[in-house]
């Protein structure tokens, strides 16, 4: 009996936590909070997928960031040459601008 | 509360189900509520998790004896920390531990990438809730740890006496911490191979947990390695018991794949292979796990032979097919986009680092599974010891440590030759120094691989502190800023960086210890009566008097006995005194044993009498003859047959003084074992490396909350246009 009670008082309490973004048809409430890119439904996919797309991007550019630090600091420690830092930095610093240039082209106007 | 424990694990069943196939519809359909409704999932199966794992510490508290798992695992007289920490030295808790990591794991990562890869994470979640719903139904059908007893008894049988040691009960959840983190990264990994999504992005969202998983897993291991050498009483700290290679196993593929991962984050490359590492590593955890539980290989760790093996090999074996299947079908979308550019750079240090970690992974494999292979291929059951696996782990641990030197000097994409001379002069130097002063000083020459590593260890350690000093000396060119200042804005600016040379060379510093305690421990099995004297290494060891004491065992451990003895150690003018003993836990009491001999015929453990130093440790452990106290026992058993708990303790104490007056010769095992506290050191430094790596920089932390600020108020822009 007890076992029976427990069981579904638990269940309730799960089923209500769990089911709460489908109980919502339409935009998520206030305490919801979702993340970016995360939508109440279908329709609001491709918004959301943007934003999912601009966070990775985001995260594109901090990475080619510090692999351009990465590479000064080798410079000036010594352990790249002069030819081969200028040529690595060139190369990370055009991937960093063709990130950045999505990312400005993926915001929502 | 057997019952609310009972109705967490259904409940959590059903929540983990849920959440794998709520997240594939969500995928499927193109319904973000639903993958929203599976994070939910997961997020109650960690309330509930915490809810089962709170009862069950709380009956354990209580010394509910209702509940078999703690009639089996705890006493009233089990001191409270063993109490608290009994429950994962069982079966049925260990899985639950495993289970309530595994949704705290799942839910973090899950909110941590609330906002990203809308398209991975629904897999992820999937493959989670997949995990987590696997261990949920054997706990719940194979291993139910809320199971009572129809007649409760008075008292429990207490926990195992070799596990009452601090690092034995703080070992298993950092082992087991380890083991479930990595069950992120390979979710991430399948998420990422089914939606083809095969760049770094679920790498960068996943390394750090990949990370905490390795230094919690590396903790573990260095805690096991500690509880053997101080309470095992056999003297060392790795016996490549099978137990003990389990856990390392997954830690050397996942010391691959954080390192390879920068392979493919930086350049593109290497996607097949991450890929591949994260499964094997996760394949490794769930092996380690299953040793430790099944019993199918003989180790001291494997503590309850189980009924567990069939659905682990069937789990595992699906793990291992859907993986290979998914890498598979997607070689195409894992192609890599860029080669190497020449063989002296760190991409190609990195590569022979991995193939190094590999090759170490299975040969360990390989010798620990080697009974299993030859039973089966041969039909006789044949083992592989120590000198096996010493034999093929020590050159490639060799080539680790040389790489790990050498990584950090060159840089990525190509190195030229004058800035390696230039970077390699002083390391190399330094090893050269060591080596000279190894040959002429010591007899480090006595042992060749030990004398390499030594040299190398030099060289590891050399360019992490030249490192450090050139990447300062460069910072205060540029800023002017004073050393100090310079050292700690060097750090705090390329965490990963410097945080991964300090991990190279507490490992270095630790295989220091390995290889001088390895080949140069001076050890001596003697039988001494008080008075007599014995010489290891330098020291002579006097065997003062022997030590009895009821009730009184000062380690903690809650033993009814302790015997031991008072060791005078000398060395010149320095001398001290050391007191192994060894503690009686006493049996269950069969029906040939009586009320006294069960104190006797139970477990006993050894409890090490040990000067720790930086130079060596001296270690002494100590098995006293009970065959004096044979006939008293035996006389005690007959004529206080009805004796209560005050009787029985008045007959022990005077069996204990029996034994001070007039002991048999004690057998002593005696060691001086150089440089031991130099593993626990390194292993220290590990850590702090990997501490150092782990911590985000304020700029990160500053540029997580812009991103989720700015996306949350266009995400319900949007939203609301559309209403």
């Amino acid at each position: 009996m007890e076992y029976a009670l427990a069981l579904v008082v638990l269940l309730a309490i799960a089923a209500l936590v769990v089911s709460g973004p489908l109980r919502r048809r339409e935009a998520p409430g206030p305490g919801e909070a979702p993340g970016a890119g995360e939508a109440a439904g279908p329709r609001e996919a491709g918004l959301a997928a943007g934003a999912d797309r601009r966070a990775e991007l985001e995260a594109a550019k901090q990475a080619k960031y510090r692999e351009i630090r990465d590479a000064e600091l080798d410079f000036r420690m010594g352990k790249l040459s002069e030819a081969d830092f200028q040529a690595t930095d060139r190369e990370l610093r055009a991937q960093t601008i063709a990130i950045v240039r999505e990312l400005d082209g993926s915001r929502p106007r | 509360m057997s019952a609310v424990g009972s109705a967490c694990l259904v409940v959590g069943l059903a929540c983990a189900l849920y959440a794998a196939a709520a997240a594939l519809y969500g995928a499927h359909a193109g319904d973000e509520r639903y993958v929203l409704s599976a994070r939910r999932a997961i997020y109650a199966l960690a309330g509930l998790a915490v809810l089962a794992m709170g009862l069950l510490e709380l009956a354990y508290l209580r010394s509910d004896f209702s509940l078999a798992l703690v009639a089996e695992s705890s006493s009233t007289t089990t001191p409270v920390f063993y109490k608290l920490t009994a429950v994962w030295s069982t079966q049925a808790g260990s899985l639950l531990l495993w289970v309530l990591l595994l949704s705290l794991f799942a839910s973090a990562v899950l909110h941590a990438t609330r906002g990203r890869h809308r398209e991975i994470v629904p897999y992820a979640t999937a493959v989670l809730g997949g995990i987590g719903a696997f261990f949920l139904a054997l706990l719940i059908f194979y291993a139910h740890p809320f199971e009572t007893l129809a007649s409760p008894p008075a008292e429990g049988s207490g926990l195992n006496p070799l596990l009452r040691h601090p690092a034995m009960m703080i070992h298993p959840p950092m082992l087991y911490t380890g083991y479930v983190g990595f069950s992120i990264p390979f979710a991430f990994a399948v998420g990422a191979l089914v939606t083809r999504n095969t760049g770094a992005d679920w790498i960068r969202s996943t390394r750090r947990f990949a990370l905490i998983a390795w230094t919690f897993l590396g903790a573990g291991i260095l805690l096991g390695a500690l509880w053997s050498f101080a309470e095992l009483g056999w003297g060392g700290y790795w016996a490549w018991d099978p137990v003990e290679n389990a856990s390392l196993m997954p830690w050397l593929t996942g010391t691959a794949f954080l390192h390879s991962i920068m392979l493919q984050e930086r350049r593109g490359m290497l996607r097949v292979w991450n890929v591949s590492l994260i499964v094997a590593t996760f394949v490794l955890a769930l092996l380690g796990t299953f040793l430790v539980r099944s019993g199918i290989l003989e180790s001291i760790h494997a503590f309850g032979a189980s009924t567990l093996g069939t659905p682990f090999v069937v789990f595992i074996a699906v793990v291992i097919g859907g993986s290979v299947a998914l890498i598979l079908s997607r070689l195409p979308d894992l192609r890599s986009q860029a080669r190497l550019d020449s063989l002296v750079s760190r991409e190609a240090v990195f590569l022979l680092n991995n193939l190094a970690l590999v090759g170490l992974c299975f040969v360990i494999l390989w010798g620990t599974f080697f009974p299993l292979i030859s039973e089966a291929l041969t039909g006789v059951e044949r083992s592989v010891g120590p000198p096996w696996f010493d034999r093929y782990t020590t050159p490639l641990a060799l080539v680790l440590v040389l790489l790990s030197g050498v990584g950090p000097l060159l840089t990525w994409r190509r190195a030229t030759l004058a800035s390696i001379r230039r970077v390699l002069l002083v390391p190399v130097a330094m090893a050269v120094l060591a080596l000279a002063a190894l040959l002429a000083l010591t007899r480090a020459a006595e042992s060749v691989p030990s004398l390499i590593m030594f040299c190398l260890a030099a060289f590891v350690v050399t360019v992490t502190v030249q490192e450090l000093w050139r990447g300062a000396a460069a910072r205060r060119a540029a800023s002017g800023e004073a050393w100090p200042r310079a050292l700690a804005g060097l750090v705090a600016r390329n965490r990963r960086r410097y945080g991964g040379y300090l991990v190279h060379a507490g490992i270095a510093v630790l295989l220091l210890g390995v290889a001088a305690s390895s080949a140069f421990t001076e050890r001596r099995d003697v039988r001494l009566s008080p008075g007599q004297t014995a010489r290891v290494g330098d020291y002579t060891v006097a065997y003062r008097q022997p030590t009895a004491t009821v009730l009184d065992d000062t380690t903690g451990t809650g033993a009814p006995i302790t015997l031991g003895a008072v060791l005078e150690v000398r060395r010149g003018d320095e001398r001290f005194t050391l007191t192994p003993s060894r503690n009686y836990y006493g049996g269950a009491g069969g029906a040939e044993a009586g009320v006294i001999g069960r104190f006797f015929e139970g477990e006993a453990t050894s409890e090490v009498g040990m000067r720790w130093g930086l130079g060596q440790d001296v270690w002494t452990a100590v098995r006293p003859d009970l065959r004096a106290l044979e006939d008293p026992i035996r006389e005690a058993d007959r004529r206080f047959e009805r004796a209560d708990g005050r009787v029985q303790a008045l007959i022990l104490a005077a069996l204990a003084e029996r034994y001070r007056r007039d002991p048999a010769p004690a057998a002593f095992r005696l060691q001086v074992a150089p440089l031991v506290a130099w593993i626990w050191i390194g292993g220290g430094i590990v850590m702090l490396g990997a501490l150092t790596a782990l911590w985000p920089s304020a700029g990160a932390r500053a540029r997580r909350v812009r991103s989720l600020a700015t996306a949350r108020p266009q995400t319900h822009a949007a939203t609301e246009s559309t209403i």
